[in-house]
Formats: C-alpha cells, structure tokens, sequence
C-alpha cells in the first residue's frame, strides 16, 4: 500500500495546505516510511487484544450541565483577522441559496 | 410514466438540539437569541490548547432516547474528530461519534391513519456538537456568530425502511413526540431545534437493489418534508422513465418554489478523515446507571394513549390530539383530576367533557395566541372549576364560552367572574314562564305558522325567549317550556 503522489496531493487538498514540486517527492518517501513502520506493527497477532480508544486508562470524565462565563464579545473578536460589527467576518462563503 | 412501478427508498437524518443549559463540552450557555459571539469561551472558540470536557446531561439525554427507541446502549462509547472546514467549525473539526456510537439498533413504531402500523428501523443515534451560524447576505463577506457551536445534539440515524413521503412524515412527527415527552429537546422545526435531511431514492418495484440516491437538506417543517420528498421522488422517477440516470448529489429543498437546488459547493470530497478524539476518554454505561436513567423515563406517548383509549374510554382521534404534545397531555390530565376533585365522578366519567373543551376552545386560542399550553391564562383547575359550574346547572353552555373568554384576562375563577358579571343561569320556572308567555302575546302571528304545522318557528320562541333572559335563560328548561305553552295553544 504504497503512498504516490497523488495520495500526498489529495491529503494536502484536505488539509488546505500547498507544497512545491521537491516537498510533495519528499512526503511521498516520508509517508512510505510511516506507513512501512505500520506494516512491521502489522505483523504483530492482536487476534485476542482490543482495539485502544485512549492511551490513557481513563473513562467517564465529565462536567455537571452548569453554565460557566466566557468571554466577552469584545474579547472573542480580539484575535480575529476580520471583525464586522458582532460578527466575525469572514470571505465569502457560498451558502444555501 | 407508470410511477406505480416504482416505489421509493429513504432514510432519515435527525439532529435534535438538547435542552441542556450548557454546551456539550464547555461551560458556555445554550440560550437562543443572545447577542452574536456572547455564548463563547476558548473551547468552543477552538482556540489551540482548550480541552472539552463531556457535559454529563448530554448522556443523559441520549441515553433516555435510546431507551424510548429500544436501541442497544454501547458499553463503552467514544468521540471522534470529523474533519472539515467551514467558517461555521473554527476547530477545523466537529466532534462527533463513528465507531461505537452511543445507541444502535433501535426502533421506532409509526402508525398511518388506517391505522396500520409499522417499524421504522434506527442504525444508531449518536452526540456530536452542532456548528455556529453563518449570515450570508452581508455584501463582500460572510458573517460569522458562534453562539451555537458546541450545542449538544443527537443524531438520528433511521434504516432506509421508509417507502413514502407520508411515512417519514409520521416518523418524524413520532420522533418530535418523543424527544417533547423526553424533555431533551424543544422539538421546534421552525427554529432549527430539530432539524431533518434524507437520504432518497427509487427503485422499479419487485427490484431489490438500491437506486442513487441523492441528499435533501434544508427542510424546516413536518410539511416541507413530506412535500420536498414528493418532489424528489417524482423527479427521479421521471428521470428512470426517461431512461436517465440519478445523479448523486445533495439538494437543497426551496420551500417557497416547491423545488429543489443542487448544492454544487463543499460537497467534492466527502472524506471526513474521522478518527478517535484524543482529547476525550470513552463513556461508560453501566447496568446501574441504565437502571437509574430507565426509573426515570416518564411514561411514553404511546403508552399514554392507549391509557386515554382503554381507561379513559377517549375516542381514537382525542387521545391522538391530546398525547400529541406531553404538556396538552398534563393540562388534560390535571383539568381532569380537578374536576373529578370538584364534581365527585370518576375520571373516565370527566375525560370527555374535559377533552372536548380542551380539543376546541383551549387549543384554539393557544394556537392564535402561538403561546404554549403551559403558558396559557386559564389553568387546568380553573377549566375544571368552570366545567363544574356547566354541570351543576349554574352556566349554560352557550354562557359558559363567555365565562372561558372573560377567563383569558381575569384571573379570578369561573364561579367569581359568573357573580361579578351576573351571569348566573336562570332556572326559575317562573321567569321563564313570564317570558315565554310575553314572546307568544307579542308574536301572534309566528303562533299562528307554528300551529299551522311550521315546526322551524320554534327555534325562532327559543332564540326570542333567550333574548328576554339576556342570554342566561337555562335552554334545557326554555324549551321545555315554550313547547308546553304552544302545545296548550294547539289543544285550545
């Protein structure tokens, strides 16, 4: 199952990130190496071991359903890059018509 | 065309907003119609180095679903990341479920109006956090609010077992009825609390393959659905007729045009790259928390119904209207019961009256009013108290819907407001008699048809008779007497 070029161009579509030409060549070979690594895992038997969800042994965390205060309108619009008003703003998006 | 020939194949996609007061995995309100951007902190921001943590109601709610729907709760449940991106998810991602969703294999009773009935399947029902909002008609940008991102939500996931469009009509509005009578969600289409895409297609009858099938999305009502279905339907059949093909894709449902759009954008790679969530460790649902949740079930519409057909000996069509919604159901339970309190008879002997006033007058104004029955001026006690003032002769009907409408401002009870207005119901023989005798002196010639075998005069004595009493003359009495006297005139 090895990775091509096309592979490393679709998942850097995906991922809305652009390489040249040398770095996509260079994250195919990386990528065959991740995945060579993976097949030598693969020859271990896990017939009898559940698959891990978590690789802490930890379950049912949870908070109680009370509202707690966040930030103030001001200070959620802070950070962003474009800010209209209340909103954040953002290019246009095609949306329903 | 033969559209006889095929039949149609769909499933459906319910999102139901959960009525917890927080969001699913920070600490933010979920209130409706705040200011923009004020429901938020830095998780649901998805700013780097936040960590969710699962809000406890959310299991709560789903788990109670589950249960209502007969679905297998998963012993250890887990989150997974979908990846996509859109200005409506700042995290790049949703956290939502895949593997190992919460609830599977469940299902869900729809009866039609013959009333036949059938399972519609459920794959699974899973939480997952719904997408801040998106105001598109601002000029050169899109606007962004989100207040709502990180709002708890269930996905219902139906099997393709649905065949028509009135099908998933019932389906839905069964799965409104639930998660009402649940208290999980509020259940309105309108506002997008409980939101419905389907999954379409058609196939030649007898065919035990699926055809193509395309997405329907954007259909905020129990009739929109039924009408966007119809449509899709009809329009993939014409295709097959035509010897086209059905091309997959999503569509948006345009109410207003009756029609559907292609939605070109977004959709090109569907590849959501899901994989467990590191950021949350798996739920857990043991036999002793099943148990506690299960205690707690209030009891289902469909149980409730046939309680009001078996034990309450309701008509079909009133137990239907009245378990439609759990809070007419409460208001028709507590009007009951108070009036069973006031007048001494047994439930089932109060059900039908109580029913009536509240099928026509109670929901009538509550639906002008578009206010909820809970809300509503004239409380199940004072219904009854009114009810009762019926029954002992105090009102007559015709009295008693000025009572009821005098009750939507006057917060006083129905015995006060009949004595404050004078309403009280003439029953003395002799006041109608007195007036019955001044109608007929004073009418000799409409005697004179009456006699001559018009018997439609009489309604005419009536309404005169009732005049003179104002209104409050006891009917039942009025016509007793008035016949007594023109029958007197017939013999002399």
């Amino acid at each position: 199952m090895a990775v091509t070029l096309i592979d490393v161009e679709y998942v850097a579509k995906l991922a809305r990130l652009s390489f040249s030409e040398d770095e996509k060549e260079q994250l195919t070979h990386q990528l065959n190496d991740i995945l060579k690594y993976m097949e030598q895992l693969n020859s271990l038997d896990t017939t009898n071991v559940e698959p891990l969800a978590h690789v802490i042994e930890l379950k049912n965390v949870f908070r109680e359903d009370e509202v707690r205060n966040g930030v103030s309108q001001e200070e959620a619009l802070k950070n962003a890059p474009a800010a209209s008003g209340e909103f954040f703003k953002v290019p246009k998006v095609i949306g329903p018509r | 065309m033969d559209a006889q020939a095929y039949e149609a194949v769909i499933g459906l996609e319910v999102h139901a907003q959960l009525l917890t007061q927080s969001k699913a995995f920070c600490g933010c309100p979920t209130t409706f119609g705040n200011a923009p951007n004020t429901n938020v902190c830095p998780v649901c921001l998805g700013m780097p180095g936040t960590l969710p943590v699962l809000n406890r109601n959310l299991v709560e709610f789903i788990l109670r679903m589950g249960m209502a729907t007969n679905s297998t709760i998963t012993g250890s449940s887990i989150f997974a990341r979908k990846n996509y991106f859109y200005p409506d998810l700042p995290k790049g991602y949703q956290i939502s479920q895949y593997e190992e969703p919460m609830c599977s294999n469940g299902s869900i009773e729809i009866e039609a109006e013959d009333g036949s009935r059938k399972n519609i399947g459920i794959t699974r029902i899973h939480m997952e956090e719904d997408a801040g909002k998106l105001i598109h008609d601002a000029g050169s940008g899109t606007l962004v609010d989100l207040n709502r991102c990180g709002v708890p939500l269930i996905e219902i996931v139906s099997e393709p077992d649905i065949r028509s469009p009135r099908e998933a009509y019932l389906y839905l509005w069964k799965i409104r009825q639930l998660v009402t009578y649940l208290e999980i969600c509020d259940g309105n289409m309108e506002e997008g609390s409980l939101r419905c895409d389907a999954n379409v297609s058609v196939r030649k009858k007898g065919v035990s393959e699926f055809g193509t099938k395309t997405e329907v999305k954007n259909m905020n009502s129990l009739r929109n659905v039924e009408r966007a279905l119809e449509f899709e339907i009809n329009r993939q059949i014409a295709l097959l007729a035509d010897g086209k093909e059905v091309e997959q894709e999503t569509l948006l449902w345009d109410a207003d045009a009756n029609t559907t759009h292609s939605m070109r954008s977004k959709e090109e790679a569907h590849d959501y790259r899901y994989f467990p969530d590191p950021d949350l460790v798996p739920v857990c649902v043991d036999e002793g928390w099943k148990n506690t949740v299960r205690a707690q079930l209030p009891e289902l519409p469909s149980h409730r119904r046939s309680r009001y057909l078996e034990s309450l000996g309701l008509p079909r069509y009133d137990a239907d209207v009245l378990t439609a919604e759990k809070e007419i159901a409460d208001y028709f339970e507590s009007a009951t019961a108070a009036l069973s309190h006031l007048n001494g008879k047994q439930r089932n002997e109060n059900a039908k009256v109580v029913s009536n006033w509240v099928m026509t007058e109670v929901l009538r104004v509550v639906g002008e009013k578009r206010i909820s029955i809970r809300n509503f001026a004239i409380q199940p006690s004072r219904l009854a108290g009114m009810i009762s003032l019926i029954q002992s002769g105090m009102i007559s009907g015709t009295i008693a819907k000025q009572v009821f409408e005098e009750m939507l401002t006057d917060s006083d009870e129905a015995k006060a407001i009949v004595g404050k207005k004078g309403w009280v119901q003439v029953s003395d023989t002799s006041a109608i008699e007195q007036a019955v005798v001044e109608v007929l002196s004073a009418n000799q010639s409409q005697v004179e048809t009456f006699l001559s075998g018009n018997e439609k005069v009489f309604g005419w004595f009536v309404g005169e008779t009732m005049k003179k009493l104002r209104g409050k003359g006891n009917p039942k009495l009025v016509n007793e007497i008035l016949r007594e006297k023109l029958n007197a005139k017939h013999i002399s």
